[in-house]
Order: structure tokens, then sequence, then C-alpha cells
């Protein structure tokens, strides 16, 4: 039984299958929100993962990983991100069903209050400065921070990973190249966080919890912050292994494991196996096929989708910040479309030009 | 007890430092925010939405008290740590063996990772409470910086430790910057940089020798690090901060609905 449930997990954890599983969760999560989002629901799922922890720790393999210092912060960060989130999410339904009665929100009936600084809100500040620092001093004197063997450049360790906080770009670069995973992504990162407040013309939902209300920014917000990061970010920490090979929780990380490495060019798709003729020398004419097809990707859609699912949204906006979050928006879909198509047809390059290192 | 209170209050010694009276009523307690340089940071008063922890989850203070945590141990291993390839294993492996009861090491370590964490729940809440709205466009631009500011410090100190582990994480970090568009040796374009056949960007100046003063993660890096992990950053963020603090009073407070 005790091996059925490892295996079960194991099985579940896969890349391909963890990431469907975490799409999934989010997506009936904010639909069925109303239901899902009942104390009872979150407390019972709550010991749901307690209770496998507690199975799992008897596991050799599991305990390795889960008990490295460096990874307690990624298990702290897991269970915050699961609980504010379901703070936030039930905030927001209570809100939501206040304001369709007509009710103030729940901030609104507290805003309209003043009290004090001294002492209402200083005492919340000194308890947790205390508690936060009781917190580090016996999280310090129990756990010691690592050091490992003295720096070479001889010797890589296997794995070689980046800082945690990275390990979402670092599993980036299995889909793409570093110019993509490692400088326009994150630089479009940045540069998107700092436009929502310029791109977000939505009036309501400023300073309260709510769904109904912005339902399309949240959404978008929590499938970047919860699916392309936090959850990137735990994979990479506890399931990949040696080689960035791929290990389920309770499997031992053995450097030798063999994966098969057999992606294939767009390009190769084309020309070879669509028109089975070999591919032509010049590179653009080569690469053809993926440039139209991004080209097509991030012209085409923006005004595709401000016609049909995105009307009322592309007619709110105006036409330049509708663009400029649509290009922001098609390239936070692009990763995942582009992991899906690695994962069912092996893709590597949309546009594979190692000559000018330019491949996408 | 009270009696006690009101005496010490009321010393000359008392008087000269806290310019106001025991504070339990509404002037006293209006001064005691006022004529305080730490706590005149706050409003005399603040919305009861706004000290409500299941509203603001107390992130960005968290984040704050985190920073100064850092400041204060970050000092106090800079007694201890010599930024150089042959010492600065051996100082940090002194620290866990010579140092009786030493754990500031350890809390530095475990307060940026906590940090970290504080930041990003910070942000995640004041987008779900459509705190970024106008008035507080600027603040949320400002805290952006502050995340990757918060990150890079984090970053810079992950290689002072100099172990394989410090090492090889800066050097998958740093290796991206390789492949930056036309500044970095196998970057796209970089190739177009060239005059007479001559490349301009290649592995001696391009973005990543910039960044680590070399080719590789070595003795110049680690010196770049320590010097911006203990010096740049924290001055910039500090900066930064103070902006972040007094635009939240600016913009209206702790948000709340209109």
């Amino acid at each position: 039984m005790g091996q059925l449930i490892k295996d079960l997990a194991d099985w579940l954890v896969e890349p391909t299958r963890y990431s469907l599983l975490t799409t999934a969760l989010l997506a009936a999560v904010l639909i069925w929100r109303k239901k899902l989002t009942h104390p009872l629901v979150f407390g019972a799922s709550m010991l749901g993962i307690l209770a496998f922890f507690l199975f799992a720790w008897g596991d050799v393999n599991f305990k390795a990983i889960v008990t490295k210092p460096d990874n307690v912060p990624i298990l702290i960060l897991l269970i915050s991100i699961l609980f504010f989130t379901w703070l936030a999410l039930r905030r927001a339904v209570l809100n939501d069903e206040r304001i369709e009665r007509g009710e103030p929100t729940l901030e609104g009936e507290l805003s309209k209050q003043k009290v004090f600084t001294w002492p209402d809100l200083v005492y919340v500040e000194l308890i947790c400065m205390v508690l936060f620092t009781a917190l580090l001093m016996v999280w310090s004197i129990s756990i010691e921070a690592p050091i490992e063997e003295p720096a070479s450049q001889a010797r890589t360790p296997n794995p070689s990973k980046a800082p945690w906080y990275f390990l979402g770009l670092q599993e980036m670069l299995v889909y793409f190249d570093p110019w993509i995973a490692g400088v326009l992504l994150p630089s479009f990162i940045v540069v998107g966080l700092m436009a929502i407040p310029f791109l977000d013309t939505n009036p309501k939902g400023n300073g309260y919890y709510t769904f109904n209300e912005r339902p399309f920014a949240i959404s978008f917000f929590m499938m970047g912050f919860l699916l392309l990061w936090v959850s990137l970010v735990i994979m990479g920490t506890f399931l990949r292994g040696p080689n960035w090979s791929f290990f389920g929780v309770f499997e031992y990380w053995d450097p030798h494991k063999l994966e098969p490495m057999v992606n294939v060019d767009l390009s190769v798709y084309f020309w070879v196996k669509m028109l089975g003729m070999p591919r032509p020398e010049s590179p653009l004419i080569r690469e053809a096929p993926g440039i139209l097809l991004l080209l097509g990707y991030f012209v085409a859609m923006p005004p595709i989708l401000g016609r049909t699912f995105f009307k009322k949204m592309a007619a709110e906006m105006g036409p330049v910040r509708f663009n400029v979050m649509m290009h922001l928006f098609l390239w936070t879909a692009l990763v995942p479309i582009k992991m899906v198509l690695r994962w069912t047809l092996s893709l590597k390059y949309f546009i594979g030009i190692p000559e000018w290192f330019f491949n996408v | 007890m009270d009696k006690l209170f009101r005496y010490i209050a009321s010393t000359q010694i008392w008087r000269s430092i806290f310019r106001h009276g025991y504070p339990d009523t509404p002037r006293n307690r209006t001064l005691a925010v006022l004529s305080n340089v730490v706590l005149h940071l706050h409003p005399v008063k603040v919305r009861r939405s706004g000290i409500q922890l299941s509203y603001t989850w107390c992130m960005g203070g968290l984040t704050f008290f985190l920073f100064l945590v850092e400041t204060i141990t970050g000092l106090l291993l800079m007694f201890y740590y010599r930024p150089t390839a042959e010492l600065a294993y051996q100082d940090i492996f002194a620290l866990r063996e010579h140092v009786p009861i030493g754990v500031m090491r350890e809390v530095h370590r475990w307060a940026a990772h906590l940090m970290v964490i504080s930041v990003w729940l910070h942000m995640y809440r004041v987008f779900l409470t459509g705190s970024y709205k106008p008035p507080r466009e600027f603040n949320w631009n400002v805290g952006v910086i502050l995340l990757v500011i918060t990150l890079l410090l984090s970053f810079t100190g992950y290689l002072l430790p100099w172990d394989q582990l410090a090492v090889w994480a800066i050097t998958v970090g740093t290796n991206m910057a390789r492949a930056t568009p036309f500044l970095g040796h196998e970057g796209p374009g970089a190739a177009l940089i060239s005059f007479g056949g001559l490349n301009f960007i290649h592995a001696g100046d391009d973005v990543r020798f910039g960044l680590l003063g070399g080719r590789f993660v070595g003795e110049a890096a680690l010196m770049r690090f320590y010097v911006l992990h203990c010096v740049g950053f924290p001055l910039v963020a500090a900066g930064l901060m103070a902006l972040h603090f007094w635009r939240v009073r600016k913009d209206g407070g702790i948000s709340g609905p209109l």
C-alpha cells in the first residue's frame, strides 16, 4: 500500500502531469471558489497535506530532499502561498457576496473607523517583531547554515542549481535558449510588473479583496505568479536532480539516470517530415515556417483576440494599452505553449539559427 | 506599577528624550507618534482596516524588519569575514568552528530567505487588493525595483561563503549574461558588432565579464559581489525604502476602499 502511494505520487509529479495538475487545481479553485474556499474544505486539504507529509517522512529519499537546510524556506514558501491564496480568495468571495447584496465590503466597514497608531498599530508591529525574532532564533539554533567543500573551478557539482528564487528561470533553460530564459523573460517580468498600474484601467477593486470585479487581472496574475513562478521554483527545488533530470519525491537521485534527447526543430518537421525534402541551405528560408508562425502569433493574435475574446477589454483599454498588454500576455502564454509542445511533439525550436545564436 | 511608570515619565532625563507625557490621552498618543523619529513614519491615526492582519498580512512591515535584521547580523559577520579567495571560505568555516553559540550566519541566511518570501507575499497582497491603482502607481513601481534589489542582495550574498554551492550557483546564474542579445558573446546579434571581421564582443569584454570582472567566478567576482552586497545594494535599498514609505503616506496611507 505504502509503495503504491509512493509510486502514484512519483507518477503524478512527472513534469507534464505536475504542470497539468497545478493548472487544473488553480482553474478549479478560481471557478468553484465559493465552495472550495470554504474554511472546512481548506482545513481538510491542509490536513491531507499534513498526513501526506507524516506518511512520506519515513522515506529516506523524501526526507533527504525535504530536510536539506536550504530547502526549508521553500517549504515555508509553499505553505504560506497556499494559505495566503486561500485567505485572499476567501475574503474576495465574502466581499463579492456583500457587493451583490449592496452592502459595504469587509474592509469598507472598518476603513471608516480610525484608530490611534499608538498603541493600536505599534503593538501589532511589536508582537510581529518579537514573534519573528523568536522564530529566527529557534530556526537558526536548530538548523545549521550549509557550507560545502571549498570552491573549485575544476569540479562541477551535479546538479548545479541557481539560488532557489531563480529556479523558475533555470527551468526555462530546458525549453528556451539562455538569451530568452535568462535575459528576455526576466526583463519582461520586471517591465511587465511595472507596467501593471498603467495597463489596468479598471477603477474597481482598489483597496479590498474581490474577484468578480477584476476576474482577468487576478487570473492572469495568479497564472504568472503561482503557475509560472512559484510552482516552477518548487519543481526546480524538489523534483530536479543530477543533470537537471526529473526525479519523483520518493526517487533516489541517480546521476546515471538516462533521458532520451530526441528534440526536433520545427524546420525539420516542416521540410523533412511534411515535404519529404532536405532542409534548404540558407537559414532564413530554412527557418521561414517558424519565423512566419511566430510573426503571425505576435502580429495577428492581438487584433484577433481584441475582436473576439477580449472585445470589451480592448474597447475599455484603448489601442496602445491593449497592444502592450497583449504582447506581455502572449509572451507569458508562449512559455506554457512551448512547454506543452516540447512534451507532446518533442519540439526543440520554432526558429533555430545556431549560426547567429538565434534560437526561439 | 502605573505609578512607577508615571514617575519615570516625569523625570528630567525621560522628558529630555520624549517630549510628551504618558501616552494614555489622545494628545499624548498623537505626540508619541509625531515626536518620535522612527514612529513618525506612521500617520497619527490609521484606518481600522489597515491594521487588520487578514487584510495587510503585515508582509511589507515584516520585510522592513528582516532588512534591519540583515543589516545588524551582516555588520557582525563583517567583523569575521575577509573577501579574498584564500580567506573567505576559512573565515566562514571558522565562524562555525570557533565562535561559541555562533548563530549570526544562520540568522543572516534564514532571514534572507524569509525576506525574499515576504517581499513576494507583499507584492501578492498589494496586487490582490488592487492597491497599485491610482494614486499608488508610482509606489508600485518603486516596490518592483525594491523587489529586484532584494533578489540581487540575496544573489550577491550567495557567493560570499565561497564554497562549491556558492560558486556554482553564481556560475549558473551569471552564465545567462553570456547570451544577452548584442552584449553577450554568445547572444544573438553579438556577431553584428564587429569591424573588419574583428569582433568587439567576446568572452573577455562582454556583459558577463563586466559582472564578474573575469571570465569565470573568481577573486574579482568575489570582491565585486562583496562590495555590492555590503555597501552598494543596501544603500540603494535604504534610499528607495525611504521613498517607498514616504509615498505610502503621501498616497493616502495603507490602502482601503475609496
